[in-house]
């Protein structure tokens, strides 16, 4: 005890042990300095990064590459961007399961992953199990190694500090964290165990957002789930949003610019884009289609044709939405996202 | 005494567990109905938090994704993963709810697997989402489930979210923060909480029209039984019309039953 207070720090120069507690394999390279390199030559260029999906997944997607989505499985996912990746073709590519239900479902039917960190896949929620993701995992298509939402959203926080690890309190005790790639340490100040996350740093993200302007400054309403962290941890970074719109536009409410523009490689402008799934304050999920997925993916003949129709024989997003009701459809989904807000007042609301 | 199914009873007596001025985090189903509803009877100030970032919103209608924008419909604030679950980790957070597969005599929930053989599972689940982590950090954990020897089984194939593990003090040793764990199990048969040396499954509350043997028979292990055991009062009729009319107008949990 100084005169001032007590003193925390730690005395002593005891070594500090850690522990290999999760088995299965590491598939991204957590090092901070190896993410500096990359970061360093990273364009700081304020240029316009417009193109179209095509293109940016072409030129920043390869095959064997680490890819996170943004949005939360059917909610602010950008399925336009993901079904260019199944259109292109793209395969062997590592994925991380954070939430990833109908991303991954797309990318399952396009057999382009083989390894995949998990928290929560094939499932999409209230909705079911989808039977072709299931059986990839099943039949070990796809490698696996344990984590949980909070851990992969805990893991690209430390990329995202440009750190190599951050140490955490869950997973202990359970087989999570045997079948994960994690490691066990005691705190220097306390001596009391935490789980060392590796930092994840993706080779390519992916982020659908409700405004963004040319040069990447982007703006999500609502819940931003992991992507904020995400967008920072990310070697390279594609952009889907709603709407382009002008840089002063941006300037107006800077501190609703999640992700500003340095963190971006590319800008595509699709309306619609994270269609069927829900876009908060834009459109709800279409329920009707996302049920049809899973209907169709029960009979692999009949799933191969609904792909083919909807993914591999389409050019674009727009001509995918066409086939599923065009702008009719879009506009009933708006009327159901925005009619249940005015329902609401008249109705004895819990307090929240 | 107004009719009401299996699902309604579980829905309603997991409400009445639920503190006034408390935190829960919930997931979509019976558990976001339980909050809903002890929001409109025993707890109105009990705040409802989504683990995709929705914090207090006032709920329009059953979520069907814990992220969709129902999670913040006029929430007091639209956050993220990261503030929820560290929100949890800092002990903030008083409740929630887990479901799973299968679920052992310590609590210990599996929601990964069916099978031994990790990279050929027989079945494969969704796994942990962020299961795990609430368990691993919320103070108490409930779940909502019917019961059945298949779910109610010591042969648990995987444990993706932690109960008391191996009994009491193990939460502790093998490195989770002190002081929580699983708290209420709510079946179509019984409530359970876990007795306090062992903390072991222990018989609480037995529903109307249940026998002991009907338990037995619905739980591949041996359960404790609480020294005094009581009998689950049913529903109200105003639990349950809030419920209906309020809660799931179009019956999306309640039908299932």
């Amino acid at each position: 005890m100084s005169r001032f207070g007590p003193d925390y720090s730690v005395h002593g120069d005891q070594e500090v042990a850690y522990r290999k507690v999760g088995h299965r394999r590491l598939f991204t390279d957590p090092d901070a300095d190896s993410a500096r390199e990359h970061f360093r030559s990273k364009s700081r260029k304020l240029v316009s990064k417009v193109t179209t999906a095509k293109k940016a997944v072409s030129r920043l997607l390869k095959d064997g590459d680490y890819l996170a989505v943004g949005g939360f499985g059917s909610n602010r996912i950008p399925t336009a961007l993901l079904h260019e990746i199944v259109r292109q073709g793209k395969n062997n590519l590592g994925f991380s399961g954070h939430t990833a239900t109908h991303d991954l479902q797309i990318l399952a039917g396009g057999k382009c992953i083989n390894r995949c960190d998990i928290a929560y896949v094939i499932g999409l929620e209230a909705r079911g199990l989808s039977p072709i993701s299931r059986k990839a995992f099943e039949e070990g298509e796809i490698e696996a190694t344990e984590w949980t939402n909070a851990a992969l959203a805990w893991r690209y926080k430390a990329a995202s500090m440009g750190i190599s690890f951050i140490p955490t309190r869950n997973m202990f005790g359970t087989d999570t964290l045997k079948y994960s790639a994690a490691v066990q340490l005691p705190c220097p100040y306390t001596g009391k165990n935490y789980i060392a996350l590796p930092a994840l740093y993706p080779d390519l993200a992916i982020i659908h957002v409700h405004r963004c302007d040319v040069y990447g400054n982007a703006q999500i309403d609502g819940i931003t789930i992991s992507d904020l962290e995400l967008a920072r941890a990310a070697k390279r970074l594609i952009i889907s949003t709603e709407r382009l719109v002008p840089e002063s536009t941006i300037r107006q409410r800077p501190e609703s610019t999640g992700i500003p523009f340095y963190l971006v490689d590319a800008v595509i402008e699709i309306p619609y884009g994270a269609y069927p799934a829900n876009m908060a304050y834009e459109y709800f999920s279409d329920e009707e289609h996302l049920g049809r997925w899973l209907e169709v993916e029960r009979d692999e003949e009949q799933f191969r044709s609904f792909l083919q129709k909807n993914i591999y024989d389409v050019d674009n997003h727009w001509e995918y939405i066409t086939l599923n009701g065009g702008l009719e459809r879009m506009q009933q989904l708006r009327a159901e996202e925005l009619v249940y807000r005015q329902k609401m007042t008249e109705h004895n609301p819990g307090r929240g | 005494m107004a009719e009401y199914n299996r699902m309604e009873l579980m829905i309603c007596l997991a409400a009445r567990y639920l503190e006034d001025g408390s935190t829960v985090v919930v997931g979509t189903g019976a558990p976001c109905a339980a909050a809903m509803l002890a929001q409109r009877t025993v707890a109105p100030n009990i705040m409802i938090l989504f683990e995709a970032g929705g914090i207090g919103p006032l709920l329009p209608s059953m979520p069907i994704s814990v992220g969709d924008s129902r999670t913040f419909y006029r929430a007091f604030a639209a956050s993220t993963m990261s503030e929820i679950m560290s929100t949890c980790q800092r002990g903030m957070v008083d409740y929630t709810f887990l479901g799973g597969a299968q679920i052992d005599m310590y609590g210990n929930i599996n929601s990964t697997l069916i099978g031994e053989d990790y990279d050929r599972p027989r079945v494969r689940f969704p796994g942990s989402g962020g299961a795990n982590d609430l368990a691993s950090f919320c103070w108490r954990i409930m779940m909502i489930t019917p019961q059945n020897r298949m779910r109610f089984t010591n042969k648990i194939d995987f444990i993706t979210s932690p109960g008391y593990l191996t009994g009491r003090g193990a939460r502790e040793k093998a490195g989770l923060p002190a002081d929580c764990g699983p708290h209420k199990i709510i079946t179509d048969l019984v409530v359970m909480g876990f007795e306090e040396e062992s903390k072991r499954m222990q018989v609480e509350s037995i529903h109307p029209g249940i026998t002991r043997e009907d338990i037995i028979e619905n739980t591949d292990f041996e359960l404790l039984w609480a020294p005094e055991i009581e009998n689950s009062a049913p529903p109200t009729d105003e639990e349950l019309e809030i419920l209906r009319r309020d809660v799931d107008p179009l019956r999306y949990i309640i039908g299932r039953a």
